[in-house]
């Protein structure tokens, strides 16, 4: 059985091959403040008076935050009410936390073999940790809230292969942008992905997030990598819940095996309005740019900040780019600041934000006016994401978002890291 | 709801849910005031023409990217009665089955259906019939757990009915 499979037998009690629908337990629920409040109105709705296990809910403020409008301070206000009224244990609200889906694996809440569901499309981002971690609407997450359970189609796995180590100033967020060129933006509808191989094993938890977090923009229900000792290790001092080791038989039956040489692979940019159109740096370097977003669920991490860092030291921005930099969690935040990353975006002209989504999706600062082009180590550049529907959004690594600031166009990071 | 009739409008494959309600609403919860904006940006037509062309047919991976339920809500509210596809993304798939809009797989509907064609679902049988060409094509079945849900309405009721359990 391959790890998807694997943890949902355990989870619903019985055999299950891909295709079949189970009802299983679910582990752990995220709740945002955009998606959290139809969820609350709805398990009222619904009936409910109790949430099913107040220890198993976190409910993390991250999309508007501080709250930019009146409509969205009431969101966020209604979700307060409704975690002091539930005796919710894990709730992270503005300057807490940060982006869901990094403050759940640093606060030890997602946990190898658990089954997560979050009202959120990145919540794949946790198959890293060998998470079945899926998203799911409001009216589910309000089901869950109530009963603790969820119907879930057994998915097919589609194995990806990675051969090989990344050259220099090739990161994973060109990897996953490459496979989505590949295999396109529908190329694993309602399908797990395993993520493996020699490639998968070098890389850290940060470069493995950004992969997982990408899967569903392949389609996939989820992305998983197999729990290995690195993994472990970062678990073992942080986990609030007991982890279960899950890895796939080495018999699985998987749909299909894709293999990757990586050796070879360039710096790589996804072009609107599709993520799988994906180009090497070298074909759209002629682009010009207003405006350099590092952050996100993607690529807000503290290695992405090191490499952004690294590239900007001693540098100015280019005189009509703005650089907006997002760590995406309080601890990541924290972190980069002891190092004097957050001083390097400062010093070269950008500014650095509230640990949350940011501009990625159009939603609170850092909008987009018509005709203006946006470079981003985000996940979607589709029409109207990040502000106006004559905007672009460009989406690539944080080194090639670093060096692009610099330049004014989009540029290959290699020239600042000789 | 067994028989589902109405005029066609035609959408291409990955038509995702930003392009359905940009997240400048997502602080919306009125339904009604979340359909004014829909399509919006991307179609801008659609909102009086969805008033004669209720049925939504569209290619592969339809709703793909956030999971905003309100994308299905505004769809809904704005007067579509069901979405015909040849595939959908996940997590729309779900809403829209949780909100009771019928979201149906028919492999070659983008090809053998037209925008402005008339349309009957037929949710007994598992058909799909073209008014305007006389094909008929086959609609996969829904598993009989989505089928309770969609009868109930949407997981509200179903779960009302069945006092909070599965």
């Amino acid at each position: 059985m391959s790890m998807c499979e694997k943890i949902l037998a355990d989870a619903s009690n019985q055999k299950v091959s891909p295709g079949d629908i189970v009802k299983a337990k679910v582990d752990f629920l995220m709740l945002h403040e955009i998606t959290g409040p139809l969820a609350v109105d709805a398990f009222h709705r619904m009936g409910f008076k109790k949430v099913w296990n107040n220890e198993r809910i976190a409910v993390i403020f991250d999309h508007d935050i501080p709250a930019s409008n009146v409509k969205t301070a009431e969101l966020a206000l209604k979700m307060r009410k409704f975690v002091k009224e539930q005796g919710i244990k894990h709730f992270y609200d503005v300057g807490r936390g940060g982006i869901a889906h990094q403050v759940l694996p640093e606060k030890g809440l997602a946990v190898p073999g658990m089954i997560l569901v979050g009202a959120d499309s990145h919540t794949c981002t946790a198959g890293a940790l060998g998470v079945f971690a899926v998203g799911v609407g409001s009216t589910e997450a309000a089901a869950v809230l109530g009963t603790g359970m969820l119907w879930f189609r057994v998915p097919e796995t589609i194995r990806i292969l990675y051969h090989g180590s990344l050259k220099p100033g090739v990161f994973p967020k060109d990897l996953i942008l490459h496979t989505i060129g590949v295999l396109g933006e529908d190329g694993a509808v309602y399908k797990a992905i395993e993520f493996s191989g020699e490639t998968i094993k070098e890389m850290s938890i940060d470069g493995r997030m950004t992969i997982t977090n990408m899967a569903v923009e392949m389609g996939a229900k989820t992305g998983l990598i197999e729990p290995d000792e690195k993994i472990m290790q970062y678990v073992s001092k942080r986990a609030k819940i007991k982890p279960k080791i899950i890895k796939p038989d080495s018999n699985a039956n998987y749909e299909d095996t894709i293999e990757f040489e990586v050796e070879d692979l360039e710096p790589m940019v996804a072009a609107p309005y599709r993520v799988d159109n994906v180009h090497s740096v070298s074909e759209v370097e002629d682009i010009e740019i207003d405006q350099v977003f590092i952050g996100s669920c993607t690529n807000g991490r503290l290695e992405d900040l090191e490499i952004a860092a690294k590239i900007l030291k001693g540098k100015k921005i280019y005189p009509h780019v703005r650089l907006i930099v997002i760590p995406a969690s309080i601890e990541i935040y924290t972190e980069a600041l002891k190092r004097g990353f957050l001083q390097v975006f400062l010093e070269a002209g950008g500014v650095v934000g509230v640990p949350s989504c940011g501009p990625c999706m159009g939603m609170s600062h850092g909008v987009l006016a018509a005709g203006e082009t946006c470079l981003s180590t985000t996940n979607r550049n589709f029409l109207s994401r990040m502000g106006h529907k004559n905007s672009k959004v460009y989406l690539a690594s944080p080194a090639t978002a670093a060096a692009s600031a610099i330049t004014g166009h989009i540029t290959d990071p290699r020239r600042f890291l000789t | 709801m067994k028989i589902i009739r109405g005029r066609v409008i035609k959408y291409p494959d990955s038509v995702d849910t930003d392009a359905i309600i940009p997240a400048r609403y997502l602080n919306i919860t009125d339904s009604r005031e979340l359909a004014k904006h829909v399509f919006e940006d991307y179609d801008p037509k659609f909102r009086l023409k969805v008033k004669t062309h209720p049925i939504i047919v569209a290619g592969g991976n339809f709703g793909c990217g956030s999971s905003r339920e309100h994308a299905v809500i505004a769809l809904k509210t704005a007067g579509v009665k069901a979405i015909v596809a040849e595939s959908y993304a996940r997590i729309f798939f779900r809403n829209s089955i949780n909100l009771g809009l019928p979201a149906l797989q028919v492999s070659g509907v983008s090809s053998k259906v037209s925008d402005g064609d008339e349309i009957s679902i037929d949710l007994e049988n598992w058909k799909l019939k073209n008014h305007n060409s006389g094909i008929t094509l086959e609609i996969k079945p829904l598993p009989s757990i989505i089928m309770g849900i969609l009868e109930s309405g949407g997981l509200e009721n179903y779960l009302k009915e069945r006092k909070g359990k599965w």
